[in-house]
């Protein structure tokens, strides 16, 4: 499904990723783990399409092509989906407005009829009530006042609406409390299956014992330093990143 | 705030150890009044072609210096004063000022420190200026202006080493043509506006400096300005030109003696950056304010402007707290492409002060940045006011403002006024003003005196907080001598 | 060329031709103020940029107009069909119509008023409630230094005049219809508005100037509020007038104590705006909202100068005024805030906020604050430029194009100000213009 060869990126002029290679089949859960400032977040902005992250080298496939080559809006529409970090808030825009303009956007994409207020209504009750959201939540503004667990919840909802092949979570967990962590790992535990894929990008092992992963990948400084399956996360939890980074050098040779 | 309250306390025991100016005062007198009896060599009062051609010829000026100065008077002739600034003043007789009066040479004068008149070293000692060992050790050169004549440079030496010309105005005439024929009027024509006309007529002296190409200047600059002389007139002229890739900061002080006649200032200084060049002007200005009754006091009104090449950057830096009326707005006109403007401002304003200031930032090339931070604090019975325009030309592609501008006011008896001009002709701009006005808060004051701290250190401390920002950008020893400033003119100011 | 005082001759030939008709009404105190609005109008004349109120608005093309004005009601081919299309689908409602400037009888509906309350014309009212007239009329408006204040002055013939009695709440808003038809030749007219509010009263007014589409006409509204203890108005003011058509209007608000004033302005239409709102506060504890839209394209021009007058203390205000531009169009904002000596407690905040969508649009926006008391929190802030890249990533991240996040997020800047607007029933019309202003290829709705 998605293929990351030798992939290179900076912002302002500053490399932050340093030949990242991952690869990712349909049906898999991969989690990303890495200490502040890796690239974590700039990998999950460079896949979405953010055109402040320039890509200086390197390539990303993405079922046959080439992801790089494509618009934000077509990456959407093509079935990536980026949970965001830090939602933007965008007064004045319902979320009712903004989420059956994108969904519309997605089924014409598909070639699929334009869905209508009623059914999109009843869809999106449906999915609320999965996250244990209120309705009413549906004519705010997005994300406009939410508190920052609201805001996770809502990046989950437009997930589930959305029904994405290729999900990737930046940090959903990051402020989360216990609670609101379970509903949004049920959230994705539910959307999983053959089809489609998760990439959840997180800084604490926490997250991993509701999504359970396939692979674990530690970045460092811009590479991926050690894979391994979900008992990775323990060690990391227990070692930290600095054991597992001296690890990664000496076996490469370099310490 | 730690660093708030680390930084008054030290200004707090400078204080005390310097003189016992402080326990007196409930409203706080002049600290700087007093008046050094020089022999002056003068000019009759009065303003003609004439008068003009004296003074040049007294500086033995050049053909084309005269004219030059010739063309700015005629120019001026059929120039109004302005009348849009919001203030108020007894209007001012050009014809009644000396334009011209200069210090009594020994000899051919000073050759070293040993032979400027001790009489004024003495003025500068008692205004804390260290002029020989302190600055000499702090590795600032001074080039002290008292009246209207340079009577002392320093350090010259070390920077003619850097290639570095730092001289006043007169000499850079003489030495420099053509380096004063391309530059002077290229940021502030002659006819740019009354006071600057006025000034490019009949101005006596000033500093000049060029930083060549590649050169980063190796000690800041500072001139000290002062007034002296019953009725003349200061018209300093100002010049720095920091060639390609070069770095200058330089300092401006004022303070001047206590008068009772209104004094006219009416400089102007032009900053001129090339390409990759930065220069960064910070002044504190403390000219007497007149006194409670608003009598007396200095006319400040200045015509400061800078050209940013592409890639430039200038810098203005200012704490104001003295004169009777200020008409000031120092600016930078953005015409290269990455250029940046800055503006870093503190006025305050007591007694009958008014001071109608702020800045222009003229963005004329692409992805060009300018920062506008405005502190106003009015006490007493003044009127403070912040007047600045941003204008963004059509070619100038993703130009960026923010302009942040804060008022105080200490009393229901004075004005804070906040006049911003923002004009945009480009869509890919990104302009943003804020501004707030508040007073400084009792729970803050109980807070502090619940502490120990008597309400005017309190005031004095809050104050200087509302300031930091503005702090931050002076020199060290500036920052010190601004923040010392800022008490002790806020002595008497609380309640 | 011309001098602008040349261009007041024709204003000068009418008022002299107007006085001659008038007769016995001569001695009507009214009178009195049309021949000082006459003559303080001939000596300001037409203001030019020179003038710093008018820097950045010129008005010669208005000055050098000739405009015939019309002494006498005629339907001037306006008709029902022509009064519905300008209405608020469901909204129920005390209409009055006003054909370039005159009251239309034929085309209004003012049944059913409840007691207590007052919906005339204001010529009716001349001679129906002299005592009201007499006390209020031109005496909040200033014409000293507003050339069109004084010209409205010169020419008050007609408006809307409302009294609300005390503790009266009007539950249906009251829209004032303000057509102008020139299909022959370009007409000016001059409508003088009066509401008056009595201590407690309560009401919703719309003033709503329109015209018929690319017809030339001048529309030079002045409108006084007197809002007594208590009382609350909310004004909504709807200038939708042709792209040909020039329109400068003055509202002047004075707020007794604990009175509420929310007003609403929408310019969406003209060649050439020149809004002058003030509002003063003659009480304490007074609140007071403004806000404000325009959506400009083409060549058109719109200058909005408010006036937050706090005199009194322990007050609100709060004022917001949102542009969007395109094209060539320029929007001028200059909001003054005054705080008086001895008017403590005053919490006043101001914004005005503007997307150009165009290199060749322009603002100029001039934000002043003038504060003369100590214990007082103002705020005031500005913005010009372009509409914030991380939203519109954020909608493309979901699926939609660019162009059309652009689109979504302008609709929505520009309509929460439709949204501060407490009836709803004129959302939907609204919305309709702000869509067509924006050149929307379909209709965006929130």
């Amino acid at each position: 499904m998605l293929e990351i060869k030798n992939l290179h990126a900076s912002v302002e002029g500053k490399e932050i990723l340093k030949g990242v290679n991952l690869k990712m089949n349909a049906g898999e859960i991969h989690a990303i783990m890495g200490p502040n400032g890796s690239g974590k977040s700039t990998l999950a902005q460079v896949l979405a399409g953010h055109e402040a992250y320039e890509v200086t080298e390197g390539e990303v496939l993405y079922n046959g092509m080439n992801l790089l080559d494509l618009d934000p809006e077509e990456r959407a529409r093509e079935g990536v989906f980026l949970a965001f970090q830090y939602p933007v808030e965008i007064p004045g825009v319902s979320n009712a407005y903004f989420l059956r303009s994108a969904l519309n956007e997605v089924r014409k994409h598909h070639g699929l009829e334009v869905i209508d207020a009623a059914d999109f209504l009843r869809l999106a009750k449906d999915k609320m009530k999965m996250l244990d959201m209120d309705k009413s939540m549906l004519n705010r503004s997005v994300n406009e006042g939410f508190s920052g667990g609201e805001k996770k919840r809502n990046e989950i909802f437009q997930m589930a609406m959305l029904n994405p092949k290729l999900a990737v979570l930046d940090e959903t967990d990051s402020g989360l409390d216990i609670d609101a962590l379970k509903i949004v790992a049920n959230g994705v535990n539910t959307l999983r299956s053959a089809d489609n894929a998760f990439l959840v990008i997180t800084h604490y092992q926490r997250l991993l014992n509701y999504i359970v992963p396939d692979f674990v990948h530690v970045l460092v400084d811009g590479r991926i330093v050690k894979s391994g399956g979900k008992e990775l996360a323990l060690q990391l939890e227990e070692a930290g990143y600095d054991e597992v980074k001296m690890e990664a050098l000496q076996a490469a040779g370099i310490a | 705030m730690s660093s708030v309250v680390e930084d008054t306390k030290r200004v707090e025991n400078e204080r005390h150890d310097s003189d016992a100016i402080i326990d007196s005062h409930v409203a706080q007198e002049y600290k700087y009044g007093f008046y050094t009896e020089i022999e002056a060599d003068s000019l009759p009062p009065g303003l003609n072609e004439e008068i003009i051609r004296a003074l040049s010829a007294k500086k033995n000026e050049p053909e084309w210096m005269t004219e030059w100065r010739l063309k700015a008077f005629r120019h001026w002739q059929n120039m109004e004063e302005p009348r849009w600034p919001n203030v108020t003043y007894e209007p001012v007789d050009y014809q009644a000022i000396t334009y011209y009066s200069a210090p009594k040479k020994k000899g051919e004068g000073p050759q070293s420190l040993d032979d400027v008149d001790p009489e004024l070293i003495r003025t500068f000692e008692k205004l804390g200026i260290p002029l020989e060992e302190q600055k000499m050790l702090a590795g600032v050169a001074v080039d002290a202006v008292f009246d209207s004549v340079s009577v002392a440079t320093t350090f010259k030496e070390e920077l003619k080493k850097a290639g570095v010309i730092f001289c006043s105005m007169s000499e850079a005439i003489q030495e420099h043509p053509e380096l004063v024929k391309k530059y002077l009027g290229s940021v502030v024509p002659q006819t740019d506006n009354f006071f600057a006309a006025l000034n490019s007529a009949v101005f006596s002296d000033g500093s000049f400096c060029y930083v060549p190409k590649g050169v980063r200047c190796p000690m800041e600059l500072s001139t000290y300005f002062r007034i002296n002389a019953m009725n003349t007139g200061q018209f300093e002229r100002t010049l720095i030109v920091a060639d390609e890739g070069a770095y200058v900061s330089y300092l401006e002080g004022c303070t001047a003696p206590m008068r009772d006649e209104n004094q006219l200032h009416a400089a102007v200084v032009e900053l001129v950056a090339l390409d990759n060049a930065e220069i960064k002007y910070s002044t504190v200005q403390n000219w007497y304010p007149g006194d409670e009754q608003g009598k007396g006091g200095i006319y400040n009104f200045v015509t400061k402007r800078g050209r940013a090449e592409t890639n430039a950057k200038i810098s203005w830096t200012q704490v104001e707290t003295g004169s009777a009326i200020t008409w000031k707005y120092p600016s930078v006109i953005l015409k290269g492409d990455n250029s940046i403007g800055e503006f870093y401002s503190v006025a305050l304003t007591k007694m009958r002060q008014q001071a109608d200031t702020g800045t222009k930032m003229i963005h004329l090339g692409k992805n060009t940045r300018s920062t506008i931070i405005s502190k106003g604090i009015s006490a007493g019975y003044s009127n403070n006011s912040y007047r600045g325009l941003v204008k963004v030309m059509k070619g100038a592609a993703n130009a960026r403002n923010y302009t942040q501008c804060d008022s105080m006011l200490m009393g229901d008896k004075c004005g804070a006024h906040t006049f911003p001009y923002i004009e945009v002709k480009n869509s890919t701009a990104k302009v943003e003003h804020e501004a707030t006005t508040s007073k400084v808060a009792e729970d803050q004051i109980f807070y502090l005196m619940q502490r120990g701290l008597s309400e005017e250190d309190a005031v004095s401390m809050i104050v200087n907080g509302f300031c930091k920002e503005v702090f931050r950008q002076l020199p060290m020893e500036f920052a010190v001598e601004a923040q010392k400033l800022l008490s002790i003119s806020l002595e008497g100011s609380v309640g | 060329m011309k001098t602008t005082t040349e261009f007041n001759q024709m204003y000068l030939s009418d008022f002299k031709r107007v006085e001659s008709s008038l007769n016995g009404a001569k001695d009507h105190p009214v009178h009195a103020l049309r021949q000082a609005g006459i003559t303080r109008f001939n000596e300001l004349g037409f203001p030019t940029t020179r003038h710093e109120e008018w820097k950045y608005t010129n008005i010669l093309p208005l000055a050098k107009t000739t405009f015939k004005a019309s002494f006498r009601y005629d339907a001037a081919g306006v008709t029902p069909e022509t009064v519905t299309h300008f209405s608020f689908e469901g909204l129920d409602c005390i209409q009055l119509v006003f054909v370039n400037g005159h009251f239309s009888a034929e085309l209004s509906h003012t049944t059913d008023l409840p007691e207590g309350v007052t919906v005339l014309s204001l010529a009716e009212a001349f001679n129906s409630h002299p005592d009201l007239i007499q006390a209020h009329l031109g005496k909040y408006a200033v014409a000293d230094e507003n050339p069109f204040v004084a010209l409205n002055n010169a020419f008050i013939q007609d408006g809307a005049f409302l009294h609300v009695a005390k503790n009266i709440v009007l539950e249906k808003p009251v829209h004032f219809l303000y057509l102008s038809s020139a299909p022959d030749e370009p007409v000016r007219s001059h409508p003088r508005n009066l509401f008056i509010l009595d201590t407690g009263a309560q009401v919703n007014v719309i003033e709503h100037y329109t015209g018929i589409e690319n017809q030339t006409y001048f529309t030079n509204p002045v409108t006084e509020v007197v809002l007594a203890a208590n009382a609350e108005i909310h004004l909504i003011r709807l200038q939708d007038e042709s792209k040909n058509a020039y329109h400068v209007s003055a509202t002047q608000v004075v707020q007794q104590r604990d009175s509420r004033f929310y007003a609403n302005s929408f310019d969406f239409g003209a060649k050439i705006v020149r809004n002058d709102p003030g509002m003063r506060a003659d009480g304490e504890g007074t609140h007071s909202e403004l806000n404000g839209l325009y959506v400009l394209n083409g060549d058109q021009h719109c200058d909005n100068h408010t006036v937050i007058d706090h005199a009194m203390p322990n007050a609100t205000s709060h004022e917001i005024y949102k542009g969007v531009l395109s094209d060539n169009a320029r929007a001028v904002f200059n909001g003054k805030i005054f705080v008086r000596q001895d008017a403590q407690k005053i919490d006043s905040v101001q914004e005005n906020n503007n997307i150009l969508l165009s290199d060749s649009a322009e603002v100029d926006t001039k934000p002043q604050l003038e504060i003369f008391a100590d214990d007082v929190k103002c705020t005031h802030g500005a913005t010009i430029g372009k509409l914030d890249d991380e939203p519109i990533f954020y909608l493309q991240a979901r699926g939609i194009d660019r162009e059309k996040a652009k689109t979504i997020l302008t609709h929505a800047f520009a309509y929460q100000v439709i949204d501060f607007v407490q009836i709803e029933e004129m959302h939907p019309y609204l919305n309709k213009l702000l869509s067509a202003q924006l050149n929307e290829a379909i209709e965006v709705v929130l």
